[in-house]
């Protein structure tokens, strides 16, 4: 299943993604003919079980399309749809084939009636008369998808989708351009709820979401360290190549071993997801994709000279995505802190079986900080 | 592509029973090693604990049984490695004739060389050496001048060898050293670098032979330099084919250079930090443990996926060498980290643990990215991976 899936996206986006289309994206413009391609492709709803309209794709599949979105700039909320896919699909919900946001922060809450009223076996009905307050922080594309599903944590921790159209939106952007919209809901009613099943944590979507980061991230290192090589055996100065000076060589080989640990940690936290996110995994390939992230950037950006400074030259739709990355769903510093608290409060004793066995309670259930 | 030597791996089901039972044994086996000798790491040599090693059968294990070997993948040998290196084990003694010695003379050797030496090397009874560098040859190995010439009056084929070998690990303690030397003229200008080399398993109690200590900067003796003073060898010292030395270092630079000791030569010190900032780290002590816990996560999912490629039959020098220099910078990376985080200084007499092992490998650290090839070297191996050169 996963080469054929690499092999399909691939060609997909390769085929379709132009430099010219994500620079239109950058300026607002939504690419309705790629996202149709994506529908009919069926990755968007791939993680969700084919008895709720996906195809039961494991994380382990779907790391190569995950990575390449982030190797061809995808100017789309792809990997944020499957994310949200698998989710309502966990819960026992219906997949939906169509752009999806999701959130990096949220104060969205139940109102009152609905969370001391009864309830039912999963998935439940929510009471009519349920209603949603707050803000989701981040959304990637949200002033353009029309659904959004959020967790919202509670006596019964409960998942929502709720219309775009209920929300006062507040536009961002980060750095690439990319969308990240702020909506405010008041007195919302949701689509669809159900209770967020016992094996999730209330912030799984933080973990998912940084789960995707992850190989975007391996992608557009790839990219950028493919843009670096060709350019430096092409770029001719003082008579040679300017790959033919060591600086030059150190820098690419250094690029090359952060690239290659970051694909790796990537890997790793996409085969060892299952129903439940690997969070070990998950935090290590945060810190060392975020860690290859700056330092790639800016050996690319040396090595290409003011040319790769250029709007025009295509390195800089890869390293801006890089810088915004790196920072989305919790960065460096914050799941290094999160990593070491986990570590410290185990002991030194707790440090190798973790490695080894690829899991540490104190990890999964470590607080989060919210803004 | 070079990336796609990075494909996560893990350790196949069928080994990991084994690392319960490696555990079982390490933590009754040291359970009095100081914190201090565990930092020794694969430095340090203990030949009763290398027999009984042997005795367990975790020495030359994916040797064939016809040698004393236990027939065992790369697999159950690298969750074995992992864990003595993990709780600082006493390995040195052993460590390169189980590495690389074993296996080039499995794969190299004539069936009397293996009948001779494999028994010994998994009975953890005999130890090697490796005769590479020299006075004049560190990075530019292929510059070496020791020479063995085949003598011609003796009629039975046998060698003399002259020259002499620097920082040559362990030669105090080991039997044997497999040396890299010239024993042939180059045949053409452009050629000539790499040819005419071979190498030879060299008896260190041989008249000719002598072995002097360098002290290091910490003032411990592991390296040597070993002089060669017309020593004979028997027609049955050459490894391998003559001529061929290059290649069959090559390959053995491989195993030399993909294993877990390239990132967990610090690994005692990540301990005692952790135990020493205690279950409360403040934000700068918890960022600094959890950058280096992730990395250590990530050096080993690097190094199973060069293993895997190992088990596969490849080759994979490029990727140990991204896999060496990035897990030396992380052993290095340690004791910095560690004395900006913790208001700790480093003790070579009294103190804590933590400041002992703290000034140990601290001083230790220099030589991680020297041993087993320079980071310059290494580098130079990847760009050539990535087509640059």
């Amino acid at each position: 299943m996963r080469e054929l899936f690499e092999s399909t996206i691939e060609r997909l986006l390769a085929d379709l993604i132009t430099p010219e289309l994500v620079r239109r994206g950058e300026a607002g413009q939504w690419p309705t003919e790629l996202w149709a391609a994506i529908e009919e492709s069926g990755f968007s709803v791939a993680a969700a079980p084919e008895s709720l309209g996906g195809s039961g794709a494991s994380w382990g599949d779907l790391y190569g399309v995950v990575k390449a979105a982030g190797r061809h700039n995808l100017p789309l909320p792809l990997p944020e749809t499957m994310l949200a896919n698998w989710l309502l699909g966990q819960c026992g919900l219906e997949a939906r084939n169509e752009p999806l946001g999701i959130a990096m922060r949220s104060t969205l809450s139940l109102d009152h009636a609905a969370t001391s009223g009864a309830f039912f076996d999963v998935p439940w009905i929510a009471p009519a008369d349920t209603r949603v307050h707050g803000v989701l922080f981040d959304v990637p594309w949200g002033r353009d998808v029309n659904h959004v599903v959020a967790v919202i944590p509670g006596e019964r921790t409960t998942l929502v989708v709720l219309a775009r159209s209920d929300a006062q939106i507040s536009t961002k952007r980060n750095t690439a351009g990319e969308p990240r919209d702020d909506l405010s809901f008041k007195n919302a009613i949701p689509l669809a709820t159900a209770n967020l099943p016992g094996h999730l944590s209330d912030d799984v979507l933080w973990w998912g979401g940084s789960l995707l980061r992850t190989a975007q991230m391996a992608g557009a290192l790839e990219a950028t360290l493919d843009l670096s090589t060709r350019y430096a055996t092409e770029r001719v100065q003082f008579g040679k190549p300017i790959s033919a000076f060591q600086a030059i060589q150190h820098q690419l080989a250094q690029m090359a071993q952060q690239t290659g640990s970051a694909i790796v940690s990537a890997e790793a936290a996409f085969a060892e997801s299952d129903e439940q996110l690997a969070a070990w995994q998950i935090a290590a390939a945060k810190v060392c994709g975020a860690e290859a992230a700056g330092a790639v950037a800016a050996m690319a950006h040396a090595v290409h000279g003011a040319i790769g400074f250029t709007h025009e030259h295509a390195l800089q739709l890869g390293t801006r995505r890089l810088w915004a990355w790196r920072s989305e769903f919790g960065n460096l510093g914050h799941w290094a802190q999160r990593l070491g608290q986990a570590v410290a409060q185990g002991g030194a004793a707790s440090l190798w079986p973790a490695v080894t066995s690829g899991q540490l309670a104190a990890l999964a259930s470590s607080p989060m900080d919210t803004p | 592509m070079a990336l796609a030597s990075f494909q996560y791996h893990r350790v196949p089901a069928e080994a990991e029973p084994l690392r319960a039972d490696v555990r079982r044994f390490l933590a009754e086996a040291l359970k009095d090693r100081s914190a201090l000798r565990r930092a020794d790491s694969w430095m340090g040599a203990d030949p009763a604990f290398s027999r009984e090693l042997g005795r367990r059968g975790w020495l030359g294990m994916t040797l064939p049984r016809e040698y004393g070997g236990h027939d065992a993948g790369p697999w159950a040998r690298y969750v074995v490695i992992e864990e003595l290196l993990a709780a600082g084990a006493p390995v040195s003694a052993h460590w390169i004739a189980d590495r690389q010695s074993g296996p080039l003379i499995l794969r190299y050797g004539t069936e009397a060389q293996r009948q001779k030496y494999l028994p010994g090397i998994c009975q953890g009874e005999v130890y090697f050496c490796i005769g590479m560098s020299e006075p004049n040859s560190g990075s530019d190995l292929a510059s070496i001048r020791s020479r063995a010439i085949r003598d011609e009056s003796a009629g039975d084929g046998s060698w003399r060898v002259t020259g002499q070998k620097v920082w040559t690990t362990n030669a105090h303690h080991a039997q044997y050293m497999i040396a890299l030397v010239r024993t042939g003229a180059p045949t053409s200008e452009k050629a000539a670098r790499h040819e005419g080399m071979s190498q030879f398993i060299i008896d260190l109690k041989a008249p000719g032979v002598t072995v002097r200590p360098i002290r290091d900067l910490a003032g411990g003796e592991h390296f040597n330099e070993v002089y060669l003073d017309n020593v004979r060898l028997d027609a049955d010292a050459l490894i391998g084919t003559e001529g061929q030395g290059w290649e069959q270092v090559t390959a053995e630079l491989a195993f030399e250079r993909s294993g877990p000791e390239r990132f967990l030569s610090s690994i005692a010190l990540l301990h005692t930090l952790i135990d020493a900032v205690g279950p409360q780290p403040d934000a700068l002590q918890a960022n600094a443990v959890g950058r280096l816990c992730a990395r250590l996560v990530v050096l080993r999912q690097m190094s199973l996926a060069v293993t895997a490629e190992l088990a596969a039959g490849g080759n994979p020098a490029w990727a140990a060498s991204c896999l060496k220099d990035l897990g030396a910078a992380f052993e290095q990376e340690i004791p910095e980290l560690a004395q900006q985080v913790l208001d700790v200084a480093p003790a070579v007499e009294g103190g804590s643990d933590h400041a002992q092992v703290l000034a140990a490998l601290m001083q230790m650290a220099p030589s991680f990215s020297l041993r087993g090839g320079t980071r310059e070297i290494l580098r130079g191996i990847i760009a050539r991976g990535l087509g640059l050169r």
